[in-house]
């Protein structure tokens, strides 16, 4: 228009601007970390949701499954196949690296934002694109891809058998993507923690989360790329007919295996590393106790770190490899067992001698601690190589893995919401709806998952989209415990709207709060909450380690970092 | 234990049940004592007012083993249950008895097609049986099999003999397996393959050496069993 504007319209024009550099296109660490959030929350409903079909066709097969119509098998396997995938790459990993490695590293060292601000956006907006893909691949003709998250060639090399001409290359490309944007996020973050930190923050006064997320985000960087490498040389094989995993070419498909579990398996510790840091943060605040051996469990991690490397072919115990391997990985995948064991022994010392508040998020943090020795030592059975001839691939597996994915995934990303929420909005969850939402998903979490370690140790094989052709396997009372898991899974999924309600409602309407309201003495408590960009009204100088909780001869119980005296 | 939920029907499944046994009370015992000193704790340190938690720092050698001893347990534990995973896998993977017969197993999307030698108990002579998605052993009888795939990976599971082997495309790969009980039981394919992945089914009759004898004899049976399958 050539008629000069008029200060109203400047000023919308200005808002609408200010909404997008804002929000969408924002720098600011604290933004990029609650896009990460919202896009995990988001993909995790969808996630969710696709758990709720599969596990309605196997509780009542070949019906009518509300909200989404009959399940047939090609869906049935693009669902179980998406689920894993999105699951672990679109709600865990960007919800616990990126989501809260963004917003909290920076804060929790002392600093205005990360290193690369705008290689940060990219990371996101990479993400984001690669979370659009994989949301295409599964309405293309064909439909989804249905090969597993594990994508085993030649299966998932040639549509000739999987049948997915568009679904599988997008798949891959998706998960490409992907791993490209935590790549560049890896680096940011490694590189913001080593140059960054406030005066005063040494190497052993970081927060053990910081520490946690910086380890993570190295074996990440050290894990993907075989992997990417693989990821090429699969979609090569997919679109251009090379034939890497091809063995009527000379191609190997043990090939892929190798390089997808040397990634998939330190990717099990990418994302626990953050979660049990957050863990650590929130029973030290919440039992008002030093963190018990600091630099024990800073070790522990670095060593959990080193060797979930030498572990990746305990996946592979039936795959026909060297039957002589098994023994080498059978000694370093319980040796594992050492550091987390010794990790969570220290979190469990931690709370001798404290004064433990059982507000919502060290209701969920002590449930991290409760839920993952299941993990743990369920784990025990797949890593001996003899009962893994037996296990692999079973339900027994699938409620594994949940028992370790879940902790990890929703529990200690639980504990962080409603933790750093003060710090996120200035206002406080509702405890009451926070109490309600722990124990409604608690409770059916155990009661879709224990049956499942039954039905596996029964013999049932996962992925299989009906047991009716198994006469063995689909006794009466194992498709009783199949009806009971599904149920629980439904009312765990109700309770989530709890969730949704008081996080939403919340975010507007909660009670205000000021910067430190759980009188917390890490960094991030001493900047206004929320805090503006930038972070700091000064910056802050460090004094003393994060956990100097209950000192005696202070009148108060706590000693935040950046208090001089 | 896990007998209380699926037959054991192997010598392998026997000793990998032993196996599952000894670990779930190792790890089932550390297990509850965990997560007893969890909860105890979390009761007995419960806030209450006028009392303040201790300061304790957890660096120093004294305080340390309080974490350190477990740790030594678990470090014992591992070298036992390692020690057993070592033994029963070279029982059952490693060392491959002198078989007193051998089958061939061939996977492909989505159907299991079996070959068993005749009455010489030789393969590859002219009075070999083919079946499809129907397996016939003879009871207390040391087989090896030949496992291969014509398309994809897929694997052969036999839950009742503990016996799960994937089948990769490319390579011929060589197990074992002696029946211990007679009966019929699912044989099914534990690895992805696709669409018709959960309708590949097989059956596994496991015999007694007369039945076993009988059911050769009638190639009747056999003919329409495989009539058009592969030859």
């Amino acid at each position: 228009m050539s008629m000069p504007a008029t200060a109203h319209e400047v000023t919308a024009v200005h808002a609408l601007e200010s909404v997008w550099s804002r929000y969408v296109f924002s720098t600011d660490h604290k933004v990029i970390g609650l896009q990460y959030l919202f896009t995990g929350m988001a993909m995790a409903l969808l996630g969710g949701f696709m758990a709720y079909v599969f596990r309605m066709q196997l509780a009542f097969p070949d019906q009518v499954v509300p909200l989404y119509g009959l399940v047939t098998a090609r869906e049935y396997n693009a669902l179980v196949t998406n689920h894993g995938s999105i699951m672990i790459f679109w709600v865990a990993m960007p919800v616990l690296i990126a989501g809260f490695g963004n917003f909290l590293i920076p804060l929790m060292i002392g600093c205005d934002d990360m290193v690369f601000p705008r290689l940060n956006r990219l990371s996101y907006q990479i993400f984001f694109v690669s979370a659009v893909i994989i949301l295409i691949s599964l309405v293309v003709p064909g439909g989804g891809f249905g090969g597993a998250w594990t994508a085993y060639p030649p299966l998932s090399a040639s549509a000739q058998y999987n049948h997915t001409p568009w679904g599988a290359p997008l798949w891959l490309l998706a998960v490409a993507l992907e791993f490209v944007a935590f790549l560049l996020g890896g680096i940011n973050f490694t590189v913001t923690v080593m140059n960054a930190r406030a005066p005063g923050m040494t190497a052993m006064r970081i927060p053990i989360v910081v520490w946690m997320i910086v380890i993570a985000s190295l074996v990440f960087m050290a894990s993907v790329g075989p992997l990417v490498a693989g990821a090429v040389m699969l979609l090569l094989d997919q679109t251009v007919g090379t034939r890497f995993y091809d063995p009527t070419a000379g191609g190997d498909p043990l090939l892929w295996q190798h390089l997808f579990w040397f990634f998939g398996h330190p990717e099990v510790y990418v994302v626990l590393l953050p979660a049990t840091g957050i863990v650590a943060e929130i029973i030290t605040v919440f039992a008002r106790k030093k963190l018990f051996a600091y630099k024990t469990i800073l070790g522990t991690s670095i060593a959990t770190g080193i060797i979930s490397f030498f572990v990746w072919a305990h996946h592979q115990f039936v795959a026909g490899i060297d039957p002589r391997m098994a023994h080498l990985f059978t000694i370093t995948t319980l040796l594992i067992s050492i550091p987390i064991a010794e990790m969570l022994f220290a979190f469990i010392a931690t709370l001798y001698g404290g004064s433990i508040e059982l507000a919502t998020p060290m209701l969920w943090a002590l449930a991290f601690i409760a839920e993952f020795l299941i993990g743990g030592v369920t784990g025990i059975f797949l890593g001996a190589n003899a009962t893994d001839i037996y296990l692999h691939d079973t339900y027994f597996v699938v409620a594994h893995f949940h028992y370790t994915f879940f902790p990890i995934g929703i529990i200690a990303t639980f504990a962080a919401v409603t933790y750093w929420f003060p710090k996120m909005f200035g206002r406080r969850m509702n405890e009451t709806l926070g109490k309600l939402h722990f124990w409604g998903t608690i409770i059916p979490f155990n009661l879709i998952f224990i049956p499942l370690f039954l039905t596996g140790a029964a013999g049932q094989h996962r992925r299989i989209y009906s047991y009716e052709n198994f006469p063995q396997l689909s006794t009466p009372w194992l498709n009783q415990l199949a009806v009971l898991a599904t149920l629980a899974l439904i009312v765990m999924f109700v309770f989530q709207a709890v969730f949704l309600v008081n996080f939403f409602w919340s975010m507007r309407r909660g009670e205000k709060v000021g910067a430190n309201p759980w009188n917390a003495n890490t960094l991030e408590w001493s900047a206004p909450s929320p805090p503006p960009h930038g972070n700091f009204a000064a910056m802050p100088t460090v004094y003393r380690g994060p956990y100097e909780y209950g000192v005696p001869d202070r009148e108060l119980d706590y000693w935040p970092q950046h208090v001089a005296s | 234990m896990l007998e209380w939920l699926i037959p054991a029907a192997s010598t392998s499944a026997d000793e990998i049940d032993w196996l599952f046994t000894l670990i779930f009370w190792t790890v089932g015992f550390w297990f509850l004592v965990a997560q007893g000193i969890l909860f105890g704790f979390i009761v007995k340190f419960r806030r209450r007012p006028g009392v303040r938690s201790q300061y304790i720092a957890g660096e120093s050698k004294d305080e340390k083993r309080w974490i350190s001893w477990p740790h030594y347990v678990v470090i014992a534990c591992d070298v036992v249950l390692i020690a057993g995973a070592i033994a029963v896998w070279r029982d059952v993977k490693q060392v491959i008895p002198t078989p007193d017969e051998t089958i061939r197993v061939i996977a492909q999307q989505w159907a299991w097609t079996f070959v068993h030698p005749g009455p010489d108990r030789r393969l590859d002579t002219p009075d070999d049986v083919v079946t499809v998605n129907e397996l016939h052993v003879r009871n207390d009888t040391t087989y090896a099999f030949e496992l291969s795939s014509l398309d994809v990976v897929h694997s052969f599971s036999i839950p009742v003999f503990r016996l799960k082997q994937d089948a990769v495309p490319g390579r011929v790969i060589t197990g074992w397996f002696r029946p211990t009980k007679t009966g019929t039981f699912d044989i099914a394919c534990a690895e992805m393959c696709g669409l018709g992945h959960a309708l590949m089914p097989a059956v596994l009759h496991i015999e007694s050496p007369e039945a076993h004898a009988a059911w050769l004899g009638d190639r009747t049976t056999v003919a329409a069993a495989t009539s058009g399958s592969r030859s």
